[in-house]
């Protein structure tokens, strides 16, 4: 077991790095810099002078193999420098709206492993009746409304009934709770009802094909009670598929809710790393990728532990 | 007889009584109220804090109430362009227009309570003007005249030309040139980058990144009894969508920048009195700029048949209605000083309201310069939705109607200025949004020699006449150059073609007051005068 979690933890130090590879040199690729951007203002003009000042600053005259060995010495000490377009370390500029990111994912996953665990083992064991189709046009329904269709409904539905908007600005959960629920309970719900779909969908599948295995049968001919059965010997079982699309959405979700965040005004990652971009905010984006892949990374790796203990035959290969 | 005397004289005692108390009721209307919180939501936030290195509304909007500058645009002028004082108390100009004095107001205290005095000025304008290694002035250029600055006694500060220049006063009540203290500059000059310390109406209380930024009233302000609010909050919210709902809902009363025609009708039919439409040409604007080494624009009757080819006055009343812009003007915004009065602007190429006579004229120069069955080009365009989309695809159809076929390009915002740099076009729109109506700024970019001259066209004449405009002390003389030059830029070279001046349309909610709109989003953001009826 230990030996086989060593090397996923090793494997995913060389993943890090090709991410790190890949997002510096392909950024550069892209027309444009962060300089001439800030600069050029809406005036739309900049001296050449000035230019080639502030391209030194950044040392963006750098040659580019020179540019990548500064900044990834960097890394490897944890110091992800400054953001080329504030000036402010980028830890500044990431850690509060990391903190929102977090919390509509945690909240967005809580409620569709509420929803999708029952209604999908519940469809399963009714399945072909009016109940497993109630919850198969639930999740369908789910699956085919985008989350940020869904949020711009709720926010064109308090503004026109109620003349009401969610607070537009972030205040965390420790300073006042209502505040916070009051604005991230909304994007929580749009995202969650569109990822406990995927889920719901899973879970029914997962246990239906788990319900016809030969040991259910048996443990049904040996009088179990049909909750020991679900519980302790179907669902554990059926859990691997829905624990990997629960784990990698939650992972998406963290850098992932670009438009849903638009539609809320939400402070959070995805935003911010679309911000970036059309700054050419070259030490952002590329902090904000190695976060969002480093959270993948992570996520998978923690799946990689649970599919052991889900399944003893995984350790042991 | 006595009794109806007596009835009748009651009668006019009390209209009087309820005349007086209805008078005092509408006047204690417009007296400015203490208290409330201003919200206001900004499109865009700051890069960094620095107004002498910045270059954006993000920057100006939720930070110059902090701040005070030497000069200010009167906030009461809806031109926009009538110099006051804002920490001078008063001026003086000497006769060849060669020095200017200042005598500030005394008791000015920065938010750390010590004393402003004019060794601050000196170091601000020192930096903007002279900037020390390390730091980029994006404004010195226009402080080109200035030779020196001194701080003759702590509440004089005295400017030194080299020559006399017409614009400097207006020059010197930039909104961007905010007094900083001096003993901070001398230990760091990049402290103001990261930092906030003025003396203005407001100090601050926090910035929290891409959140919101929060002010609170400056309870030791030097001008007594201002400001009136308690605070402001600007929430940084960049979909224009919710803006509209954040003024709609009453998150928020006002956003400075503009709303879009049907954003404003949309505020206006939901909320009726409940909102205050206040609207202004814009000092932002849309150009076409033609690339003077490439064929056929090398050839002025070219440039000349694309400009007789737009109908302004159809278009104007069209795009008006769904996009920022609206008046059709010359090369200074319409209504102020320097404005090309209309019967004169006629006569430009392109500006009169017989459009099949201009459009006739504009095949004979094809004809003339031997492309009568027209030609293809690349017309560039910059991805941003308004209003730039719109403008485009009316400059398209316009040119169409000459027998032109155009086909558009739409190069992402960020990569478009590099592109228009490295002269990568045959035809792009351009585009300049200034900071105060003024010849000497707006028209710079224009001159042979300026980095943004894109087409790269080459004309002394007009480096000459720009040249007079700026030296020129009579206005009435000004006013001649500054025509010479239009009718040159416009009309006789067509070096670039002016499309729409764009249209500013602020809705707020009713009950702020003591605002007035000016053709400048950079302008008269410091809330001094701001107030809220409740």
């Amino acid at each position: 077991m230990w030996k086989y979690l060593l090397k996923r933890f090793l494997l995913m130090f060389p993943t890090l790095f090709g991410v790190a590879v890949v997002t510096f040199f392909l950024i550069r690729v892209i027309p444009g810099d962060v300089v001439e951007l800030r600069l050029a203002g809406d005036r739309g003009s900049v001296s050449d002078d000035l230019l080639r000042q502030e391209r030194a600053r950044f040392g963006l005259d750098q040659p580019i193999w020179k540019q990548f060995v500064v900044w990834t010495t960097g890394v490897a000490r944890l110091d992800f420098g400054t953001s080329m377009w504030t000036g402010s370390p980028i830890w500044d500029e990431i850690k509060l709206r990391f903190a929102l990111s977090l919390q509509v994912a945690l909240m967005a996953t809580v409620i569709a492993v509420l929803l999708a665990l029952p209604l999908g083992v519940l469809a399963a064991l009714k399945q072909d009746t009016w109940v497993d189709y109630a919850v198969r046009i639930f999740s369908i329904a789910g699956l085919a409304m985008p989350s940020f269709w869904l949020g711009i409904v709720f926010i064109l539905a308090f503004l026109i009934i109620f003349r009401w908007l969610p607070p537009m600005v972030y205040t965390p959960f420790w300073v006042n709770p209502w505040q916070n629920m009051l604005q991230l309970i909304w994007p929580a719900l749009a995202v969650g009802y569109r990822y406990s779909a995927v889920a719901t969908r899973m879970t029914r599948s997962a246990m239906l094909e788990v319900l016809r295995e030969d040991y259910v049968r048996t443990a049904r001919a040996k009088g179990l009670v049909q909750r020991l059965i679900l519980v302790r010997h179907a669902l554990k079982n059926a859990m691997l598929p829905v624990v990997t699309v629960v784990a990698l959405e939650f992972a998406f979700l963290i850098g992932g809710l670009v438009v849903t965040e638009q539609v809320f005004n939400l402070n959070g990652i995805g935003l911010l790393l679309v911000q970036a971009v059309s700054h050419r905010d070259y030490t952002l984006i590329q902090a904000l990728v190695m976060l969002v892949a480093g959270i993948f990374i992570v996520v998978n790796f923690m799946m990689d532990a649970m599919y052991a203990w889900l399944d003893p035959r995984i350790r042991y290969r | 007889m006595r009794h109806r005397t007596m009835w009748l004289s009651a009668l006019v005692a009390l209209t009087l009584v309820v005349s007086a108390a209805w008078g005092t009721a509408a006047f204690a209307q417009d007296k400015p109220r203490r208290g409330g919180e201003l919200v206001f939501v900004v499109p865009s936030e700051p890069p960094s804090y620095d107004a002498h290195q910045e270059e954006t509304f993000g920057l100006i909007h939720p930070t110059a109430p902090h701040y005070n500058t030497l000069m200010r645009v009167d906030p009461f002028d809806k031109t926009g362009t009538k110099p006051v004082g804002d920490l001078a108390e008063s001026w003086n100009i000497s006769k060849d227009g060669l020095i200017y004095t200042f005598k500030l107001h005394k008791g000015v205290k920065f938010h750390d309570g010590s004393e402003m005095t004019s060794k601050d000025v000196k170091a601000s304008y020192d930096r903007i003007i002279f900037p020390p290694p390390g730091i980029k002035s994006l404004r010195k250029d226009a402080y080109a005249a200035v030779e020196v600055v001194e701080a003759p006694d702590p509440y004089t500060v005295r400017f030194r030309l080299k020559y006399a220049e017409s614009s400097m006063l207006l020059n010197l009540a930039s909104p961007w040139n905010w007094i900083y203290k001096a003993d901070i500059l001398a230990k760091d000059q990049h402290w103001y980058e990261t930092h906030i310390m003025g003396t203005g109406p407001f100090t601050f209380v926090e910035h929290i990144k891409g959140s919101e930024w929060v002010g609170k009233r400056n309870p030791n302000y030097w001008d007594k009894g201002k400001p009136y609010l308690d605070g402001y909050r600007a929430l940084f919210v960049k979909s224009s969508a919710q803006q509209v709902a954040a003024v709609r809902a009453g998150r928020a009363h006002i956003q400075f920048r503009s709303f879009s025609p049907p954003e404003r009708d949309q505020l206006v039919s939901a909320l009726g009195d409940k909102i205050t439409v206040q609207e202004s040409p814009w000092d932002c604007l849309n150009f076409v700029s033609m690339h003077h080494e490439k064929k056929p624009f090398d050839d002025k009757r070219v440039r000349r048949a694309l400009s007789l080819a737009l109908d302004r006055y159809e278009g104007s009343k069209n795009l008006s209605k769904i996009t920022l812009v609206k008046d059709v003007g010359g090369i200074q915004v319409p209504g102020t000083p320097y404005a090309t009065p209309p019967a004169e602007l006629e006569k430009l190429a392109g500006y009169g309201h017989d459009i099949a006579a201009n459009r006739a004229e504009a095949r004979r120069l094809l004809k003339e310069a031997g492309v009568p069955d027209g030609f293809s080009f690349t017309f560039k365009n910059r991805g941003i939705p308004h209003p730039y989309e719109p403008l485009g695809i009316w400059l398209i159809d316009q040119w169409r109607q000459i027998g032109l076929n155009v086909k558009q390009e739409i190069v992402e915002a960020s990569a478009y200025h590099p592109m228009l740099k490295r002269g990568d076009f045959e035809v792009a729109m351009d585009f300049q949004c200034g900071f105060i109506v003024e010849p000497d700024l707006d028209l710079a970019r224009f001159v042979s020699h300026s980095d943004a001259n894109y087409g790269k066209h080459k004309d002394k004449e007009i480096d000459e006449l720009y040249r007079k405009q700026s030296r020129a002390a009579d206005p009435e003389e000004r006013k001649k150059y500054v025509r010479a030059l239009e009718k040159r830029l416009l009309d006789d070279e067509a070096h670039v073609i002016y499309t729409l001046q764009w249209h500013r349309i602020i809705a707020h909610s009713s009950k702020v007051k003591g605002w007035t709109i000016t053709p400048s989003h950079y302008l008269n953001n410091q809330l001094d005068t701001v107030w809220l009826t409740e």
